[in-house]
């Protein structure tokens, strides 16, 4: 890695989610790549759902780091490889976990490996353990959450409602 | 390299667009609030999809062309949508309908256009339109979680009360002729189909009929007969109600063009 690709590596290293400030945007995955070109730096970031109102924060942000850091690039948006919650790093999760969402399961691969006819109604194999409490007696309440990238749960056990990053 | 005619991205984005300003309106009037929220979350997915769709028409058209200009000055005979997605968010004013606004109708229809759409993106996934295959595999994911929100609630009101069964099944007899225009293509269809980077929907209509037949029998519904009439809202021939919905979806960007915040 080139001194001024790991510069800005460094520089956006602290930036993190603004729905979830525990995780930084490369551990999500969000930010995917900085490469040399022969246009200059480039900055490539992949949006996580399509309508998801963080992603123009995130540019934003991106953008205001590097300008801050003197460093000239383009921030790119890239839509493939399409972002999933697999390229979550297990220390992300694990934040999550901490922060009392409880982490993505692994997806069953991407696109069209699974089969579309029969996802509906087949339930989720892998129990949602309690961030709080780690028991896996948790009922869905929702399928959807504060943000599309979650959904409602409910431990059992302690009783204590909380929300599911789901697999995508 | 095949790219998809312009047309066809409009017709996907038109759908999209539509569908997510129909499902908004339930913003602040869910009949829970975890309804109220989902309901959001799907129609922020829909017009995340829509916006894709037509900043990729806007910049292969050219001319100055932006997404806006595309979902705000385009009048009602210039949209592409199917007929179903524009319906109000109730039924024919008779029997169990409510006036206002009725969840179950809006559930079937999210039900009968998602069941569609995890088909249509994942065949558009493998399209050598690399630009919609992108797209496609993004809207795909949502699409599933769209499908598995309102299979679960034909589900709950199928096999629920009584009360909640026969609306249930009011709102699918008042929808399921709409998924007729579905199979019929426009010829803005057949353009994109030649063209080699579309899906001929066609050939999904088994696995469509799957997903049905799967979902209605678990939430004990009929499913309804269907023959004769066949929207062209995909045509640009509407219903009023597409009117009203861009009326108000497009009256700010109107009254005040350019406006920026």
């Amino acid at each position: 890695m080139s001194s001024t690709i790991e510069k800005v590596w460094a520089t956006l290293e602290h930036l993190t989610d603004p729905e979830i400030p525990v995780v930084t945007l490369r551990e999500l995955g969000i930010l995917r790549e900085v490469r040399e070109t022969d246009a200059g730096i480039e900055v490539v970031i992949t949006p996580t759902y399509s309508g998801c109102p963080a992603m123009g924060q995130i540019e934003d942000d991106v953008r205001a780091s590097l300008d801050q850091a003197g460093i000239a690039a383009r921030v790119i948006t890239q839509l493939a490889p399409v972002w999933t919650t697999d390229w979550m790093s297990d220390e992300a999760k694990e934040k999550l976990r901490v922060y009392g969402i409880a982490p993505p399961h692994r997806t069953c691969g991407s696109g069209g490996d699974v089969s579309v006819v029969h996802f509906v109604r087949r339930v989720q194999a892998e129990p949602v353990a309690c961030p709080r409490c780690g028991s896996i007696h948790t009922t869905v309440t929702s399928q959807y959450g504060s943000t599309a990238c979650k959904a409602l749960y409910k431990c059992l056990d302690c009783q204590e409602p909380f929300d599911y990053f789901k697999p995508y | 390299m095949s790219k998809a005619p312009v047309e066809y991205l409009l017709h996907l984005a038109d759908n999209a667009v539509v569908l997510g300003q129909r499902d908004a309106e339930w913003c602040g009037h869910g009949p829970i609030l975890e309804e109220d929220l989902a309901l959001a979350n799907v129609s922020l997915d829909l017009i995340g999809q829509a916006r894709l769709l037509y900043q990729l028409a806007a910049a292969r058209m050219g001319n100055g062309a932006t997404e806006d200009a595309l979902a705000y000055f385009r009048d009602d005979k210039d949209f592409l949508n199917y007929t179903l997605v524009e319906l109000p968010n109730h039924g024919a004013l008779v029997g169990y309908a409510a006036a206002d606004r009725d969840y179950a109708t809006t559930i079937v229809r999210n039900f009968l256009y998602s069941a569609l759409m995890v088909l249509v993106w994942d065949a558009l996934q493998k399209s050598p339109d690399s630009d919609l295959a992108a797209i496609a595999a993004k809207s795909l994911k949502e699409a599933r979680y769209h499908l598995h929100h309102a299979a679960d609630w034909l589900v709950k009101f199928g096999d629920g009360t009584e009360e909640s069964h026969a609306r249930a099944q009011a709102a699918l007899d008042h929808l399921f002729r709409y998924t007729e225009e579905f199979w019929t293509p426009s010829a803005v269809e057949d353009a994109a189909i030649a063209s080699g980077a579309a899906v001929d929907v066609r050939t999904l209509r088994a696995a469509w009929d799957a997903i049905i037949a799967d979902t209605l029998a678990e939430a004990t519904l009929k499913r309804p007969e269907v023959r004769g009439y066949i929207p062209e809202g995909k045509h640009g021939r509407h219903s009023e109600h597409l009117s009203y919905l861009l009326g108000e979806m497009q009256g700010l960007a109107r009254a005040h063009p350019g406006a920026t915040w």
